[in-house]
């Protein structure tokens, strides 16, 4: 699903971030990203996002190479995995209901479909009743899994979480890895960078470690 | 292991493995697809309209630059037709006159204006005899006392020889020039066609002029209008980068965009309209004032529906055309971060 296959990224600045990595997540599979801060899980996260290229290397997703994909091919690989962020990236002047259907209407749902995706994403996460409410309305928790029924309303094959549990106590941690669970089960592959070491080692998942930018084992 | 080949990526093509994946393009047939595409772009039309609603200091400030601009345009476009349509008419004024000599009598004038009649570039043939110039003359030039102290009359008979499609063929015009001034009662003819030319002359400078000027409206409006898109993607760059990161394509996110652009361009237009149209207002009275004092049949025109349209549409053209370009630099530099 998900395969690293020498990467490395070095930056002018800063020198060499990500050495030699090499992975492969099989369809289905939860990993957690863990490390220290500075141990590049972010530009391993950037990677995936092709917000950023990687210097060597290449990065395979279900088969299409996100390494060296077209600027214009980039938003239909996009659309295959499903972000999810510490600061939940949402949009503060929309609705609840407008930040979940962003996606879809960007694929091109008609207006019926999107409503019936919307709700029953937001109904997965726990969240029905709250459409028409405004980001801020919300609390930490709840603005959190708007962004995850966002990310899961286009059910992607591949979900990247970012801290997803950063800001949150440590029973609504537990709840939301209760829903990548549950995503999970249905065949969709998830990877959570974390350094919640208790959450991770509670969890009996696969842990890939990165340290100085080297995956350790 | 290194695959041999990397494979394109490209939407559609590859047979979906579960249903509950299809991620690459929207389920439905492509009518479903179609009215999804069609509500997308009035939603975009709409919301946009309704965003320059929600900020309406910023909006009335650009519109109101950009209207007046149009409407120096436009304005200074109705003042050359309305000249035009002027110098138009007096083209029929475009006559030879032939002042007779003193001494002949008017039955001889009669005599030649019909032996001019013959002539088959000859339209007509106006005779204005002493009496009636005198006549004339006392009533317009204010001299009238002055004339009242001689005891003859000065004024000689003059025949108004009116050409066949005077100003269209100037050679022809120039050989009845000839054939009317040999007469020998003639003493002296004037074509009265050359202020008509410096005028005309003087209306096509003032076209080009305010066709140049228009240009330069433009290319300020192009430029006021992708600096105010400028801003606004500024303002909106969180939902950009949001939309690139679910996978947006640079024509999705540049389309509200474009229709803010259609939008201002559009709404400037109509005003520049309507303010032409309060100046067409302000300005009929003292121009039938004008007119009256001439005796001439001089009447604003404005403009036509045909000229609204275009006005309208060159308007709409300028904010989506200069959004357009302000896109596609701007996105290029845009990236998620």
């Amino acid at each position: 699903m998900l395969k690293f296959d020498n990467v490395s990224k070095r930056y002018p600045e800063t020198g060499d971030v990500l050495n030699n990595v090499s992975f492969h997540l099989q369809q289905g599979e939860i990993a957690f990203l863990t490390g220290h801060s500075g141990a590049g899980k972010t530009t391993l996260l950037k990677l995936i996002a092709v917000m950023e290229r990687c210097t060597r290397g290449e990065i395979f997703l279900d088969g299409d190479c996100l390494s060296h994909v077209k600027e214009r091919h980039l938003p239909y690989l996009r659309r295959k995995m499903g972000f999810i962020y510490q600061d939940y990236k949402l949009l503060t002047d929309r609705t609840v209901f407008d930040n979940v259907a962003l996606p879809l209407a960007i694929a091109g749902f008609g207006h019926l479909e999107i409503k019936r995706r919307v709700r029953a994403s937001l109904d997965k996460v726990g969240l029905s009743g709250k459409e028409k409410k405004f980001p801020q309305a919300l609390s930490g928790g709840e603005q959190q899994r708007v962004g995850i029924a966002r990310a899961v309303v286009n059910k992607p094959p591949l979900i990247i979480a970012d801290e997803p549990t950063g800001n949150l106590d440590p029973e609504l941690s537990a709840e939301i890895m209760l829903l990548f669970e549950q995503f999970q089960q249905v065949g969709v592959t998830v990877l959570i960078a974390s350094h919640d070491i208790s959450l991770i080692s509670r969890m009996n998942h696969r842990v890939l470690k990165l340290d100085h930018g080297q995956l350790v084992l | 292991m290194k695959p041999v080949k990397r494979k394109p990526v490209r939407p559609v093509k590859k047979p979906v493995k579960h249903d509950t994946r299809q991620t690459r393009t929207a389920g439905g047939n492509f009518v479903d697809k179609l009215h999804a595409y069609r509500d997308h772009h009035a939603h975009a039309l709409f919301s946009s309209l309704g965003r320059l609603v929600a900020t309406p200091f910023t909006s009335i400030m650009t519109i109101a630059v950009l209207a007046i601009s149009m409407a120096l345009a436009s304005g200074f476009y109705i003042m050359v037709i309305n000249v035009q349509q002027l110098t138009a008419n007096l083209e029929s004024s475009n006559q030879i006159s032939l002042f007779l000599h003193d001494e002949v009598a008017n039955d001889s004038a009669a005599q030649l204006a019909n032996n001019i009649r013959q002539n088959p570039n000859v339209q007509s043939v106006k005779i204005i005899s002493k009496e009636q110039a005198l006549a004339e003359f006392k009533t317009y030039s204010g001299f009238g006392a002055a004339i009242d102290v001689l005891d003859n009359n000065p004024l000689p008979i003059v025949l108004q020889v009116l050409p066949k499609n005077s100003l269209q063929d100037k050679q022809e015009l120039e050989r009845l020039f000839k054939t009317v001034e040999e007469f020998k009662e003639v003493d002296y003819a004037q074509v009265d066609m050359q202020w008509v030319e410096r005028l005309q002359s003087i209306v096509e400078v003032a076209r080009c002029g305010t066709a140049l000027f228009s240009f330069m409206i433009g290319i300020g409006v192009l430029f006021i209008i992708g600096n105010t898109i400028r801003l606004e993607l500024h303002n909106r760059r969180d939902e950009v980068m949001i939309s690139k990161l679910v996978g947006a394509t640079n024509s999705f996110i540049r389309r509200p965009f474009l229709y803010t652009g259609f939008w201002i361009g559009f709404i400037s237009g109509i005003s520049a309209w309507f303010i032409n149209a309060i100046l067409m207002l302000i300005l009929r009275q003292p121009v039938e004032k004008l007119s009256g004092l001439y005796e001439g049949d001089l009447h604003l025109v404005f403009l036509s529906f045909t000229e609204t349209v275009e006005l309208l549409a060159i308007a709409s053209f300028l904010g989506i055309f200069s959004s357009w370009a302000v896109l596609i630099v701007q996105l290029r530099h845009t990236r998620p971060e």
